[in-house]
């Protein structure tokens, strides 16, 4: 780790195997199907996913499509956050609180959230809200109990030396508990994200009239493979590279960790 | 006559164990710390040291009795104090100056200002160049000299610390010792000696790190020894330390009285002893005086019996 040469190195050999591994998987992919071992119309084949992907993105639809999903996603997990992060503060400042509503956090965290998914469709109509709302029903727990650990696992001695220095309960709060909450709840962003979009395309799948999930689904309909293929792969790729600026993010902001 | 700056009253202590049983930590403890000096509370491990300490910052409140700081009882939290930790307590997301800024912030006082005399703070303890760090960037001993200008910059009236450097190696132990008695023995907070005792307290150290963490500023030393015997004088500036330590050499080496306590449970005062070796003192040799030895010996009679005592209990417990 001390040396950056080494790192350097490592790294690239690193970038190296992952291009080979998934340029291996992809010429036998489009190997198998070209000596007919495999089927295209159930599995298509890359190089015609690849053209489909380059027409999408000629004809500005993969824009449109990809943008609802973002803003789905986003909305999703900045609401899912801001009532998760609320209620695990409340909760984990407050022990009675916490035991009271403790059964019906666990029975709501355990509902499917796909069964919901129709319900949403039905009551916020099939725009961005009913994808919304599912992304943030799945946001608002990882952010909910990682909020509330964070707060019960507050250093008590932190707790002690701050209030020896003359907190006010509201410093407390500010100095320690929010600080000490934070490094649970960006730990969690990575997840949190990955959820949020997930709700979102899940919703979008199951009604709508843009995103990524729609797209698929509308291939689906059609047993359309190639779309399908094409669709996935836009998501695989927007995640991958989503979650790459997140984790440089959560360095950022966890850098004092040292 | 002026009341005493803490007052233990009757103080006795109870836990409540897991199968419902009471313990009884401390038991009718009661004695008074002046103004301006410096106590150390020694006994052995577990005896409930730092459940006295917590209750004379009110952390814990007494199962019965009082506590009196300057006359007057303690309700809530000792607001004439403060508390130096076993553990780090710095708060590992704000950077060191932010850190030593806490307490002037925390009241009140603007950024700037705060950040200015941090920073002159942090001169002091000869870690100006680690401003912006965060506290996992330093040295258990860095830290520690952050956690005393956190201490310091604040300046009330009393240090309660507990243990506080129980878990540095003796090398870096004995420099922190030495340093806190040059803080403390200076006039008063606003009008620091120039310069920490930095000759004895570098050559204290033989590892080359130690002189490194000084940034350099150990050549520049020398010369400031009788600010400390000056500063001496004014023993009303002082602050009142409480110092719980289960090293009774640390007790004696730092403190103008050491306070044995008993072997747990029902922990109570068995020995109260002034010690009486001039200031400023030079740790590096005090250990080795006549003096020095001959106070020890007298304690350690009557700690060695409660060490004892405790180990005794503690296996009886386990069989």
């Amino acid at each position: 780790m001390r040396d950056p040469e080494a790192r350097d190195a490592s790294r690239t050999t690193i970038a190296f195997w992952q291009m080979a591994v998934g340029l291996c998987a992809l010429s036998l992919w489009q190997g198998l199907v070209a000596l007919k071992l495999l089927d295209p119309f159930f599995v298509s084949r890359p190089t015609a996913i690849a053209q489909r992907i380059a027409i999408w993105v000629i004809d500005g639809s993969l824009w449109r499509h990809l943008a609802a999903t973002l803003e789905e996603s986003l909305l999703g997990l900045v609401l899912g956050a801001a009532a998760g992060i609320s209620l695990g503060f409340l909760l984990g400042r407050s022990p009675v609180l916490a035991r009271v509503f403790d059964p019906y956090i666990k029975m709501l965290n355990a509902v499917p959230r796909v069964v919901l998914a129709p319900l949403f469709l039905l009551w916020f109509g099939l725009g961005i809200w009913s994808k919304v709302a599912l992304a943030l029903t799945l946001v608002f727990f990882v952010m909910f109990f990682n909020t509330y650990q964070g707060v019960r696992d507050a250093e008590r001695v932190l707790i002690d030396n701050v209030r020896m220095l003359g907190a006010t309960e509201r410093q407390l709060v500010r100095h320690v508990l929010i600080p000490s909450a934070l490094t649970w709840i960006f730990s969690s962003l990575q997840t949190s994200l990955g959820f949020a979009m997930v709700g979102a395309v899940v919703g979008e799948y199951l009604g709508a009239t843009r995103g990524l999930g729609y797209v698929i689904s509308q291939a689906e309909g059609t047993f359309d493979t190639t779309g399908v293929f094409a669709g996935m792969t836009v998501l695989g790729l927007v995640v991958v590279i989503v979650s790459a600026g997140v984790t440089r993010l959560e360095r950022w902001l966890l850098r004092w960790k040292g | 006559m002026m009341a005493p700056a803490l007052e233990f009253d009757r103080v006795s202590r109870d836990f409540a164990l897991p199968d419902g049983r009471l313990y009884r930590a401390l038991d009718q403890i009661s004695f008074a710390i002046s103004a301006g000096s410096f106590v150390a509370i020694a006994g052995p491990s577990g005896c409930g040291k730092s459940t006295l300490l917590n209750i004379a910052a009110g952390l814990l409140t007494p199962s019965s009795g009082r506590v009196h700081v300057d006359g007057e009882p303690v309700d809530g939290l000792n607001r004439s104090a403060t508390y130096m930790f076993q553990q780090d307590a710095l708060l590992p997301w704000k950077t060191v100056r932010d850190n030593v800024a806490l307490g002037l912030t925390l009241s009140g006082v603007t950024r700037a200002e705060a950040h200015a005399r941090a920073g002159a703070w942090l001169a002091r303890v000869g870690l100006a160049a680690f401003a912006a760090h965060y506290p996992s960037q330093l040295s258990g001993g860095m830290r520690k000299r952050v956690t005393m200008a956190q201490n310091w910059i604040i300046d009330r009236g009393m240090l309660l610390m507990d243990e506080p450097f129980s878990a540095l190696d003796v090398h870096t132990r004995l420099r922190m010792e030495t340093e806190l008695l040059a803080l403390w023995e200076s006039r008063s907070a606003d009008q620091p000696p120039p310069r920490l005792r930095r000759s004895a307290v570098a050559s204290a150290n033989a590892e080359s790190l130690a002189l490194q963490e000084t940034g350099g500023q150990a050549s520049q030393a020398g010369g400031d020894r009788e600010t400390g015997g000056r500063a001496f004088q004014a023993s009303r500036d002082r602050k009142t330390i409480v110092f719980v330590t289960h090293d009774l050499e640390e007790a004696i080496a730092l403190a103008d009285e050491v306070v044995v306590l008993s072997a747990g449970p029902a922990a109570h005062v068995v020995a109260r002893h002034p010690v009486t070796l001039d200031r400023p003192r030079d740790l590096m040799e005090l250990r080795t005086s006549e003096a020095f030895v001959d106070l020890y010996r007298a304690l350690w009679v009557v700690l060695r019996e409660e060490v004892i005592r405790s180990q005794r209990s503690a296996e009886a417990t386990r069989a």
